[in-house]
This record gives structure tokens, sequence and C-alpha cells, in this order.
């Protein structure tokens, strides 16, 4: 076998696993926010479909495909058709180049390792805004016109701290590559970057909730003042495609914050910070990153049903008052440091 | 010159004209943002990531979507009538001319034509960022002072309208 069709094969291999199993995760946190939000408010949540709901994610599926696919009159078609799709790519491209595992065998656990690693992250990410800008502007009608906008400024501004909070991360790792930030944070655990740049935690934590339409700041979503937002006029399974986006983007999300924050899939006993040698090993550190990965998620849904929503002109102070000129201090802050201790 | 390159260039030149030629605002907004994608695209054929995400994340992402949103709040839902060419349009195709022209010069004149081209070797970004500090800083500190002043441009146009708007006229 030529080395290009082994890097091929292996390839298509990783990227159907780890689709297969990113679509899992997205279906079950669906239940688990479901079942959470029920134990929150004292009900008991979905509990027909097989024991304890668990079957509900695929009943759900079922009905999505086979409700009638409605398309009102006043629509843009085309842009209707395209902004469901636009929104579920770009998380779905995300994952493409986070370490998910250190090897198998002499297989790297990443589909893509990218030199600019987080330089495509972010800009995969910006161009989720169009698949909720089309929605907006497709459905021709006011409420998902308002919400459109609303959620693409929002997007827009967090945008930019986000990206600035993980400045003074790949300051101090020297490289935008993420197999080097996991490398960067093994030895010890106060070697997790959380541990090191905790400012760019915290930014990097709210602009991840904020980019991802969750609440605290699900104002595109906002139900009382918009009917719901840039999806009011989508049914079936195009409606499904924008509630799955959500939940691939909070999956996409939550691994990159365990990648670049807390270690990825090291673990700082037992020699698990190391390149695996054996299979075993290999397969405990995946595990170890999914394990990480899904505290994150119950985290962002355990959030959503404590708190309340932001205003809008709430958020939008926040995002560029507050967060913007942390995260340029915590830029200054970073390198002046750095450029003392380091020289 | 692959078959990528020349599909990514004819798309990316289809989804120029039609930046231009369209009649609705959107339609020609969101072809500027396909024509920037294919830019990208094109950059990261070349083997440069760096630059081909730059440009992703700048203009696909930031630049395009601020134009979509900008015509989103300001127009009228309508497409104008008129048409697409305005009657000055020979001053339009000197200034496009001339500047084609100064650009085709000076890339003839310099020496970039004359080097053999370079292995493709993924330049770090360390790599990037330390000729940027030292090699380019002037082009670097010309570039901040003029988006500093469109910065500062901006915000005394946005300062001029409010003090210039009346107060909100009484009901009675």
């Amino acid at each position: 076998m030529t080395p290009f069709s082994q890097f091929a094969i292996f390839s298509a291999i990783k990227i159907i696993c780890v689709f297969a199993v990113t679509m899992f995760i997205v279906a079950y946190a669906v239940w688990v926010e479901r079942k959470v939000s029920a134990a929150i408010q004292d009900r008991h949540g979905p509990n027909r479909v097989g024991p304890f709901g668990l079957l509900q994610p695929a009943a759900d599926a079922v009905k999505a495909f086979l409700k009638e696919d409605f398309t009102p009159a006043h629509v843009r078609k085309v842009y209707y058709w395209l902004a469901p799709a636009i929104v579920m790519i770009p998380s779905l491209l995300t994952i493409a180049i986070i370490p998910f595992g250190s090897q198998l065998g002499h297989q790297k656990m990443v589909i893509a390792d990218l030199n600019v690693g987080v330089l495509y992250t972010f800009g995969i990410v910006s161009l989720g805004v169009y698949g909720i800008v089309l929605a907006g502007y497709a459905a021709n009608s006011k409420y998902p016109f308002l919400g459109g906008i609303r959620s693409s400024a929002q997007l827009i501004s967090y945008e930019i701290a986000m990206g600035m909070s993980v400045i003074p991360v790949f300051l101090l790792v020297g490289g935008l590559n993420l197999s080097q930030v996991i490398s960067y944070q093994t030895g010890s655990i106060f070697h997790w970057l959380i541990f090191k740049c905790p400012l760019s935690f915290i930014i990097f934590l709210v602009a991840m909730f904020a980019e991802t339409n969750r609440l605290p700041f699900d104002l595109p979503e906002s139900e009382q003042e918009l009917a719901g937002g840039y999806n009011v006029e989508y049914s079936s399974i195009k409606f499904a495609l924008f509630f799955m986006g959500e939940y691939a983007a909070v999956t996409a999300a939550s691994a990159m914050l365990v990648t670049l924050f807390l270690g990825g899939w090291t673990l700082p006993i037992a020699g698990l910070d190391r390149p695996a040698a054996t299979l075993g090993v290999g397969i405990l550190q995946i595990l170890i990153f999914l394990a990480k990965m899904l505290v994150v998620e119950f985290m962002v849904i355990w959030i959503r049903w404590m708190w309340p929503r932001f205003r809008y002109d709430q958020l939008m102070d926040l995002g560029w008052r507050r967060f913007i000129p942390l995260a340029l201090a915590n830029i200054v802050v970073t390198a002046l440091v750095l450029c003392l201790v380091v020289k | 010159m692959s078959v990528a390159f020349f599909i990514i260039a004819l798309l990316t030149l289809l989804s120029a004209v039609a930046a231009m030629t369209l009649r609705n605002l959107i339609h020609c907004a969101l072809a500027l943002a396909f024509t920037f994608a294919g830019l990208a695209a094109a950059y990261l054929q070349l083997g440069a990531q760096f630059v081909g995400f730059v440009q992703l994340l700048v203009y696909v992402g930031a630049v395009a979507i601020l134009i979509v949103f900008a015509v989103l709040l300001t127009r009228g839902r309508e497409p104008a009538t008129q048409g697409i060419f305005s009657p000055k349009w020979p001053v339009g195709a000197a200034v496009a001319l001339g500047v084609f022209g100064t650009l085709a010069g000076l890339l003839l004149s310099s020496r970039v034509l004359h080097h053999e081209a370079a292995a493709i070797a993924q330049a770090p970004v360390r790599q990037i960022g330390e000729q940027l500090m030292t090699h380019y800083i002037v082009p670097l500190e010309v570039l901040g002072v003029l988006l500093t002043a469109a910065l500062i441009g901006a915000v005394i146009l946005a300062m001029h309208e409010r003090e210039s708007d009346s107060p909100p006229p009484s009901k009675t």
C-alpha cells in the first residue's frame, strides 16, 4: 500500500469514528439536557421510550425526519435551504483538528494536525454566523430577522474576545499547534493552562457560552420576545439541524476548552501524559479526553437551568467594555512577564 | 497549475463578477464573501496555511459578514431598480485600469518574478512574527497608523451624528 492510500484510509476511518461519536454525543446531550432540567425543576423528564427514556433521541430523530417538511410561501427558498446546513458545518469542521488521544499504534489520534491549529478553529467558527444571518434573512419575516441580526451581532462581538483570550496561551506555548499545546501541559496538574492563564480561561469560557448561543446568552432564541428567533419559520428536519448544530457547537467548544486549558487527553498520574506505547493506554487516553469533555458539556447544560438570561445591552456591554479590554490587558501582561522572565 | 487551482480560480472570478453585477445588495455581499473564501482556498492550495486561515478569519468571518450585516440593517427589502452601470462608468473604468496598471507595473519590475519559486516550506508562525517585527516593521507601523486613523475617523463620524440629533419631539 502506498503511503498516500494508507493515509487516506486511516483518515477516512478516523473521520467516520469521530463523526459517529460526535453525533451520538449530540443526540444524548439533548437527553441529558432534558433529564437535568427535569431534575432541577422537580419533574420526571422523558421516561416513556425505553428504560429511563434512553431511546427518546432515536424517537425524536425519526419524528424529525418523518414530519412534513413545510416551506412557507414567503421565504427566500435558496437561502432557506442553505442556512440549516451552514449552521451545522462549522461545528463539525472544528472537531477535525482536536487531538482526542495520543496514538493507537503509529496513528496519531487527530484528524488533521495543522501547524496553524487554532487559527483554523477561529476561521471556521467565524463562518457559523452566516448560517444564522442567512436563516434570519431567508425567513423574510420580522421575528426571525430580528433574531438573526441580534445573534450575528452577538457572535461577531464575542469572537473578538474569544480570539484574544487565547493569545496568552500561545505566547506561553510558543506555537499554534494543538498537539504542542497539550505537550506543554504535561508533567503536573499545575502545568494545565487553566492554572497558568486563569483569566484567559474565564474569558474563553464566557465567550464559549455566547458563541454557542447557550443561556445566559441565548438571546437569538429568546422565546418570550422573539417567539424563537431565527428558526421560527423552520420545521421538521431543518429545524432539527439548527437544534443539532447548537449541540454540536457545544461539543466542539467543550473539546476545544479541554484541549486548551484542561490538558487534553493527558492526566498527570501514572505516566498518562506521555504518548501511549500500547493499545490499551491509547484507548484509555481517548476515554480520558471524552470524560473531560463530557464533564465540561454537563456543566454547560447545568448552567443553562441555573441562570437567568442577560439583556441585550448588558450582553454587548459585557463583551465590548469588559472582556475585550481585559483580554487585551491579559495579552500585554503575559507578554511583559514572558519577556522579563525568559530573557 | 493543477485542476484544483483552475476550479478555485474559476469560482472566485465568477463570484467576483456576480458581486459586481447582481442587483440585490444582499446577493452581492454574499457573492463577495464567496470570493474571499475562494482566495483563502487559493492560498491554502499554495501551501500558505497561515495566510489562508487569516484570510478566512478576517475577510470571510469579519469583513464580509459586517457588510452583510450593514446591508441588512440599512437597506429596504426591495432590490434597486436602476441599471447596474452608473452613467459615470468611464471614470470608474479609468480608475480600475490605473490601479491595475500600477500594480502590474510594480510586480513586473520587482524581483519577485525573477526568483525561482522556493520549495514549499511551512513557514512557522514564529518566523512570520519575527519577520514582521524586524524586516517589515515600517510597513507594519504605517498600517497600524492608517487603521488607527480610520478608527478615530469612524468614532468622530459617530459622535458628530449624536450631537446633531435633535431631542425627540414632545407629544404635545
